[in-house]
């Protein structure tokens, strides 16, 4: 086994994902290796989500394989692993922080028991410890402590995606998903949470994917670049190659109109 | 199909009713047994059968009702209670149910009985070996506030995924400072399967651990039927630093003094005025036949009120 | 002394007195006769038959007059009455266009083979009350002119004339040997499939179905129903008994179906087409049979691949809510006593304030 090899967390090979008529994503394929972070960039409607949702194992491809190097065995192709096995990866290996707080945080239960959560699901049973951990995490986010007893909902967005962010880490997982965690943002607070997330992803050497249309958030982010347009991959390399050089046409699109902007 | 003629035990159908013995025919006895074996064989684990529309309405221990049908031969004697009573509306009206259409011989004494059908408690008096206790239920799911969902729920069961139940204990240890589900309050049986033990007051949950009679519980309404065998062991869910605990009276039983047993709040005026009886009467007139006396030992009750009652009927 | 109300034996038995004698009502007014309510009552009758799973106008005309015309408590009459009988056998689809027809109508053909036969119908009544009919002198009315013409035979349904050109989709065609699933013998199983969702639905309360059919109509899962056809009439029931080896006619029933045509976009595999929404009533429950067809239709979003976001569309929410027997006892049970859950939400209640209170001092020391 080379170097190269024991250091990939994540394979995807020929993937694909129609919806009836429509192509949602075609014949993807990219590896992940530890401690890295990927951009997904592109246009709404480009296939970037339908693309995360398949990688995280939420939707079914139509095609091709998703393998992930399971802690247990090495790597696994991730639609053949038992739903159990699956949901235990969702939720202990792996995060998933949502564009929209209201899909990733239970609404009705305080901050503390969103993140407490994970650690009851893999038998944590002292409530002292749940506790401290849940505070210590929310310290880590740079949230007020004394508000963990609170609702979500009584929270502004950026203290509810810090909240998210601190319930996806608690089990130190190895990869994040994220779908623009900064979307729906004010610019201030954005840049804000994006200055967290580098310090964290840097600090606990995680492995993330993260879509955005963003490029600014993929610049800060990303250590490697994908651009997507109809599904298809266009173009890909290191982050600051693309976006600097960027040599397909809707790359070059792509980057002059955020630099106009 | 001549179904309703096999005798049920031995015994004919009552040509008097009309109907088989203990009101079921004996082809539903069959499937309501064969869920009854493959519930004891999992314990904790909600076997799904072809409940039938029973005389009585829903919500009212049709599901119990089929369970005892389904288990009671003609040697058996059978005992029902409502809130720990045996004189109780619609314990009397099941009661009746099974006098008539099975004219088994029935008793308010918990040791009398071989076959005790309850609505929210378990007597005080322990159960003996040989003895099945029949809990009607009214929502057999005890993920379904989580989760509304029947086809996420048996998921979640399926894959043990009762971290969201701890979720429910955790708020309440935030916000009160203890756990504050008072009834129904949700069990791991034979440390696999989360459970529901039916409305009974967590001061009723420790006696269904490893205790030697068969419990079986009818939802007839939701269409299912889940068992703790005997001597199983039932948990009820908790942390390690916040330990489950009961409810305690500052009172005893003003009746016969008893200090252990589940009280039933009586209001005497309407001044505030009060006084804390046993909610199981049956209990509660063995120990004053055993000459035991709380501090109002005159006060009537049950049975000696049923003139009055049945006057304002 | 306290007063606790635990009625016993004697305080059942006396309030089942009560009630008979309240039921009897004024013993110098006749007492109401089945024939009567049969007659004259014959839409509450094919409710409760509907609703109560078995045609037996003599049972459902008992049931009314036994619950004093409380239609749910007469279904429930007759369904735990239905329950105890045995089950001989199971009859041959019936044959619906070959109905004898009393009424048809459809809302996507001005004309049509066999015509538009409105029979008798609320439809067109002027919501006026009729006073005469305060009169129980007043007992003939005038009376209905007969058709100049015989209703044609063997009227064609208008989803076969659709049919003939693909324009809808295919009846499901089932193989005979497939065993039709019975809700009375086994339990609800999710996903459902068709034939328990339809059986469900024609067992269903009709104003459950009524309000979920109104609200997809409203915008919830829009289904854009068009009422392709309305008839009712009389079929035969034939069933084949095993030694026999063919069918035999065992009788007729009445009975109202209804079949609207809805839109669908198509698929990958399917051209776009109309589609199916599927209601049967014993009798004359017109209502029902609409809204049952609305909801039916709905309830497909899953199997034709539509979104799924209304109440109306999800299987489980519909399903588990349409019985009114069901519903009805367990909304009833809260009248049970739960004195003991009370004792102990009481205890707890009033932990949690004096525990309240001693923080209050505390910190206002």
């Amino acid at each position: 086994m080379t170097l190269e090899e024991e250091r990939l967390l994540l394979r995807v090979t020929n993937l694909t994902k129609y919806y009836d008529l429509i192509i949602g994503c075609r014949n993807i394929s990219f590896d992940l290796y530890r401690g890295e972070v990927l951009g997904i960039v592109g246009e709404s409607g480009s296939g970037k989500s339908t693309l995360l949702n398949c990688i995280s194992a939420r939707m079914e491809p139509s095609a091709g394989m998703v393998e992930y190097d399971t802690r247990a065995e090495g790597l696994k192709d991730l639609f053949q692993l038992s739903e159990a096995e699956r949901r235990m990866l969702m939720r202990t290996d792996w995060g998933f922080v949502h564009q929209n707080p209201c899909d990733g945080l239970r609404m009705g239960v305080s901050a503390g028991a969103n993140i407490g959560e994970r650690l009851m699901a893999v038998g944590a049973r002292v409530y002292g410890d749940i506790r401290e951990s849940a505070s210590a995490w929310l310290t880590r986010v740079e949230f007020d402590t004394d508000r963990m007893d609170h609702l979500p909902r009584t929270f502004s967005g950026g203290m509810q995606q810090r909240v998210q962010i601190a319930r996806n880490l608690v089990t130190e997982p190895r990869l994040v998903f994220m779908d623009e965690p900064t979307g729906g943002l004010d610019v201030s607070v954005q840049a804000r949470l994006l200055d967290l997330l580098r310090k964290l992803v840097d600090d606990l050497g995680l492995s993330a994917i993260i879509v955005t249309h963003d490029l600014t958030v993929a610049r800060m982010l990303s250590h490697r670049l994908i651009v997507m347009r109809g599904g298809e991959v266009v173009e890909s390399g290191l982050t600051d190659q693309v976006l600097d050089d960027p040599q397909h046409p809707y790359s070059q699109l792509l980057v002059s109109s955020i630099l106009q902007a | 199909m001549n179904e309703q003629t096999i005798p049920a035990s031995g015994t004919p159908a009552s040509g008097k009713t009309g109907y088989n013995f203990a009101y079921l025919d004996e082809q539903t006895k069959r499937m309501i047994r064969r869920t009854i074996l493959k519930a004891v064989s999992i314990p904790g684990y909600q076997v799904p059968f072809g409940s039938r529309e029973m005389p009585l309405p829903y919500g009212w221990g049709t599901g119990g009702i089929q369970v005892t049908a389904s288990v009671i031969g003609p040697d058996d004697t059978l005992k029902v209670i409502d809130q720990g009573a045996d004189d109780t509306t619609n314990a009397v009206s099941i009661r009746r149910f099974f006098a008539r259409t099975a004219g088994v011989a029935t008793t308010d004494e918990t040791g009398e009985a071989t076959v005790i059908q309850t609505r929210h408690r378990i007597p005080e008096e322990p159960l003996k070996h040989g003895q099945i206790l029949v809990y009607q239920v009214p929502i057999p799911e005890p993920l379904r506030w989580l989760e509304p969902r029947e086809s996420e729920t048996r998921k979640m069961h399926a894959l043990q995924e009762y971290g969201v139940m701890y979720v429910r204990l955790y708020e309440d240890i935030s916000k009160y400072g203890h756990i504050s589900t008072a009834y129904d309050y949700p069990v791991i049986v034979n440390s696999r399967y989360l459970m529901r033990p039916s409305p009974i007051p967590k001061f009723d949950n420790p006696k269904m651990d490893n205790n030697p009679a068969l419990q079986l519980f009818g939802a007839g309404r939701e269409k299912r039927i889940y068992a703790v065998p005997p001597y199983t062991s039932v948990k009820s869910l908790d942390f390690k630093d916040y330990p489950f605990e009961i409810q305690k009276w500052e009172e005893d039983c003003a009746l016969c003094g008893a200090e252990n047993s589940f009280l039933d709040e009586i209001i005497i005026d309407d001044q505030g005025g009060r006084m804390f009886v046993c909610s199981d009467s049956d209990y509660c007139q063995k120990r004053r036949e055993a000459g035991y006396r709380g501090k109002d030992p005159s006060a009537p009750r049950g049975n000696e009120l049923l003139d009055d009652a049945a006057e304002s009927a | 002394m306290y007063v606790a109300v635990k009625g016993g034996e004697k305080a059942i038995e006396n309030s089942l007195k009560l009630l008979a004698e309240e039921r009897r009502g004024d013993s110098n007014v006749p007492v109401l006769t089945l024939e009567q309510i049969k007659s004259q009552m014959a839409i509450a009758v094919d409710r409760v038959m509907t609703e109560g799973s078995i045609y037996d106008r003599d049972l459902a005309a008992l049931a009314i007059k036994q619950a004093q015309g409380d239609i749910i408590e007469a279904v429930f009459l007759l369904r735990a009455y239905r329950t105890t009988l045995p089950r001989f056998g199971v009859s041959k689809p019936v044959d619906t266009a070959k109905m004898a027809i009393r009424r048809r109508i459809s809302a996507t053909y001005k004309d049509l083979p066999g015509g538009q036969v409105l029979g008798p119908t609320y439809d067109y009544t002027h919501r006026l009350l009729d006073f005469d009919l305060a009169d129980h002198h007043v007992n003939r009315p005038e009376a209905a002119p007969t058709a100049p013409r015989a209703v044609a035979d063997g009227m064609p349904r208008v989803t076969d004339i659709l049919n003939s050109e693909g324009l809808i989709e295919e009846e499901a065609t089932e193989p005979e040997t497939r065993q039709v699933a019975d809700l009375t013998r086994e339990p609800l199983d999710f996903p459902a499939d068709r034939d328990v969702r339809l059986q469900n639905l024609a067992r269903g309360d009709e104003g459950f179905l009524l309000a979920l059919g109104y609200s997809s109509q409203r915008g919830y899962g829009n289904t854009h129903p068009f009422a392709g056809e309305i008839r009712m009439g009389k079929v035969s029931v034939e069933i084949e008994p095993e030694e026999l080896g063919f069918a035999i006619d065992i009788g007729d029933i009445q009975l109202t179906e209804c079949q609207m045509i809805n839109q669908f976009q198509g698929t990958a595999e399917t051209p776009p087409q109309f589609t199916r929404g599927y209601g049967l009533a014993f009798g004359q429950c017109e209502r029902k049979a609409m809204a049952m067809a609305l909801v039916d239709r709905s309830l497909r979003s899953r199997e034709l691949g539509e979104e799924t976001t209304s109440p109306a569309q999800d299987e489980e929410f519909v399903l588990y809510h349409t019985d009114n027997v069901e519903a009805s006892g367990f909304l009833q049970h809260l009248k049970l006593p739960h004195y003991v859950d009370f004792q102990s939400e009481l205890e707890l209640v009033r932990r949690l304030r004096g525990e309240y209170e001693a923080r209050r001092q505390q910190t206002a020391e």
